[in-house]
């Protein structure tokens, strides 16, 4: 009796009869290849927003630093701390330190009005007033153009994202800060994180131009190691003087980052899945046709002994190759049009502006290609089973 | 030595009937057949008496609504989708009215496609098709495909698919009814000298009068029944 070789044999053989006469049927196999191509790359590409905005929140975060806001409050933007409060937090245990004392940097944050440059519309920028130990706690902070502010002074230094993003902040150029006109002297990047889309100034500077007094909205520090930090967070909670909050850094850019990452990737899941349904009726329309033209032949192999099994392999095979080209087509597409595409999108927590640059990774090409096979899988099941269902007999005499 | 003569195919009490929709179709009615061993039977009768449905019974493409098919002993009703398949590829060749070759193959693999169901090796394969496109007598086109060869070429590279298993039964739906009569000539010479000199068991559905008189015997089906008279 045939073996298993046999039935390898027989899948293989007429896959080669089917594949040779796709020529004849470029017409909807092309349509069926670009179809399944425009799904895998909306999907790669709308996924590979939240991918980027992630990997931005990974570069901003430090595995020891710490970030402290008052209790209560979600964001900076909501934070408040007096000036007492952030000498007190500098004070406590577990922290890094240099000659000049613990590596904390007390900041503010306020948000001014600049163009940007994609649409010419209005956008929240963020101002950051930081300490010097914001340099310390930033390791990845770099010039790369021009100078550091000089404390005391009205100078700013700019992000490379922020700079790309928005008009008007190019080295010598300057932005409207409270009613006055403050110069761009530098411009920096810090490992692709956070920072990059931000504006820096001396905190000393910021404070009296808003009339914030004495007071900011977070600490920023670095511990000792990231063991130290839970002695560090219990010391302050447990002191009476502070009413604040300590956090990881990455566990604040995670709860900062995580309703933008869900708001897109579900919006991009949605796409996908609705688009999807579409390419599975062409693929369904593609295969019905292939069978269909080949009725004849189809007919004949299984008159001739030949078994259902491989005649519906034979035709998932063509279906899933078909599914296959167009995953990969998409999927390079998404890759060569946006990996390392820069843009900016609104972060709902702090409504200012976030740079990112979308991140076309290798699972999520893996995720658009599968999502393509599966696409395939189902266009290429109904018409084969319909095929090889129908009664030889019958089949015949359609012809 | 008496060489004693063995039925090959017995078809005992066989109804066919075809449901269309609501409609039933009463095809065959209590057929009775037996075909013996290297006999070529001419199968006639109007069209729509059910020839083609008598010939798929006894290939194993169809199955009877009732009664029983044997072939060779093997009640092949009663086999299984898949075992009848198999049975269909080791014992029957089956030519038909339009060739049904495979467009993009050429003439020694559309030959080859049934020994993909054997065991055999790619070499094994490739000299028995070429020895049945010998046969056939057309060792000078191997290379050519379907759409490039005539009518007659076609059919007979539909034939030398049929025996290139060497079935016992080749069965046959009006072989030369797309042929001239030229083409035609031949093709029933070349099934006459395969029954007379390899004792291959033919059953041939046509409508020619004179491709019938090719036959040892000719059978006629009308209203479910056979008989040996043309009915008026
Ligand atoms: N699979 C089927 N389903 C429904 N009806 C069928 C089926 N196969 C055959 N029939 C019907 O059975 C009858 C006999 O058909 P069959 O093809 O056997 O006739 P035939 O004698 O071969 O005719 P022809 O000379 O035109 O080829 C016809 O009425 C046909 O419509
Ligand atoms: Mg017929």
């Amino acid at each position: 009796m045939a073996g298993a070789f046999n039935w390898f044999s027989q899948i293989a053989s007429i896959t080669a009869v089917n594949l040779r006469s796709l020529p004849q049927r470029k017409g909807s196999s092309v349509t069926a290849v670009f179809g399944i191509a425009g799904v895998v790359a909306v999907m790669v590409s709308v996924l590979s927003i939240a991918q980027g905005i992630l990997q931005t929140m990974d570069n901003s975060a430090s595995a020891d630093n710490v970030v402290v806001l008052r209790s209560g409050a979600n964001t900076e933007m909501m934070s408040g701390l007096v000036g007492d409060d952030t000498r007190i937090i500098a004070e406590g245990p577990g922290l890094a330190r240099n000659a000049a004392g613990a590596i904390a940097s007390a900041e503010l944050f306020v948000i001014i009005n600049l163009l940007k440059k994609a649409t010419g519309t209005d956008a929240n920028v963020p101002l950051r007033g930081v300490e010097s130990a914001a340099f310390e706690v930033r390791d990845k902070f770099n010039i790369i153009e021009g100078r550091m502010f000089e404390w005391g002074l009205n100078e700013v230094i700019v992000g490379v994202g922020a700079k790309m993003e928005f008009e008007g902040l190019e080295l010598g150029s300057t932005i409207p800060v409270a009613q006055e006109e403050w110069p761009v002297v530098g411009i920096f990047e810090a490992g692709g994180g956070l920072s990059e889309t931000e504006i820096w100034v001396d905190a000393a500077v910021l404070q009296p131009a808003y009339r914030r007094g004495n007071s900011y909205q977070s600490v920023i520090a670095k511990l000792e190691s990231p063991e130290s930090f839970e002695q560090f967070k219990d010391a302050l909670t447990s002191d009476p003087r502070l009413n604040v909050k300590a956090m990881r850094e990455s566990e604040y850019y995670e709860s900062q980052s995580a309703m933008l990452y869900n708001t897109i990737t579900g919006i991009g899941t949605f796409i996908a899945v609705i688009m999807g349904f579409g390419a599975i009726f062409g693929a369904l329309n593609t295969m019905y046709t292939a069978v269909s033209s080949r009725a004849r032949e189809i007919a004949t192999l299984r008159a001739l002994g030949f078994h259902s099994g491989p005649v519906i392999i034979s035709i998932m095979a063509e279906s899933l190759l078909l599914a296959l080209a167009g995953g990969v087509l998409g999927a390079v597409a998404a890759w060569w049009v946006f990996d390392g595409f820069r843009a900016a999108t609104l972060n709902m927590t702090s409504f200012s502006q976030v740079a990112f640059a979308f991140d076309v990774s290798l699972s999520l090409l893996t995720r658009g290609i599968l999502f393509a096979m599966v696409i395939g899988f189902i266009g290429g099941l109904f018409p084969a089973v319909r095929a090889a269902r129908q009664p030889v007999a019958s089949a015949l005499r359609e012809l | 030595m008496t060489q004693t003569v063995q039925t090959l195919v017995s078809i005992s009490n066989v109804d066919k009937i075809f449901k269309r929709g609501s409609e039933e179709i009463h095809v065959l009615g209590g057929l009775d057949l037996e075909i013996p061993q290297a006999e070529f039977l001419a199968l006639m009768g109007p069209s729509g008496s059910g020839k083609s449905t008598l010939l798929n019974l006894i290939g194993g493409l169809d199955r009877p609504s009732q009664g029983s098919v044997a072939v060779g002993g093997e009640r092949i009703d009663e086999l299984s989708d898949r075992r009848l398949a198999a049975w269909r590829a080791r014992h029957v060749g089956l030519v038909f009215q339009f060739y049904n070759l495979m467009p993009m193959l050429s003439a020694q693999k559309n030959v080859e496609l049934p020994l993909l169901l054997t065991h055999l090796s790619r070499s094994e394969r490739k000299k028995r098709a070429a020895i049945a496109l010998e046969i056939v007598g057309l060792s000078h086109r191997t290379d050519h495909f379907p759409r490039t060869l005539s009518g007659g070429e076609q059919q007979r590279v539909g034939i030398a698919r049929a025996i290139v298993t060497d079935p016992t039964l080749l069965l046959c739906d009006e072989p030369t009814g797309d042929l001239d009569r030229k083409s035609g000539d031949e093709i029933l010479s070349l099934l006459q000298a395969l029954n007379q000199e390899q004792g291959k068991t033919i059953v041939m559905v046509t409508h020619d009068i004179h491709a019938a008189a090719r036959a040892s015997r000719t059978l006629y089906l009308n209203k479910g029944q056979l008989s040996t008279e043309a009915e008026e």
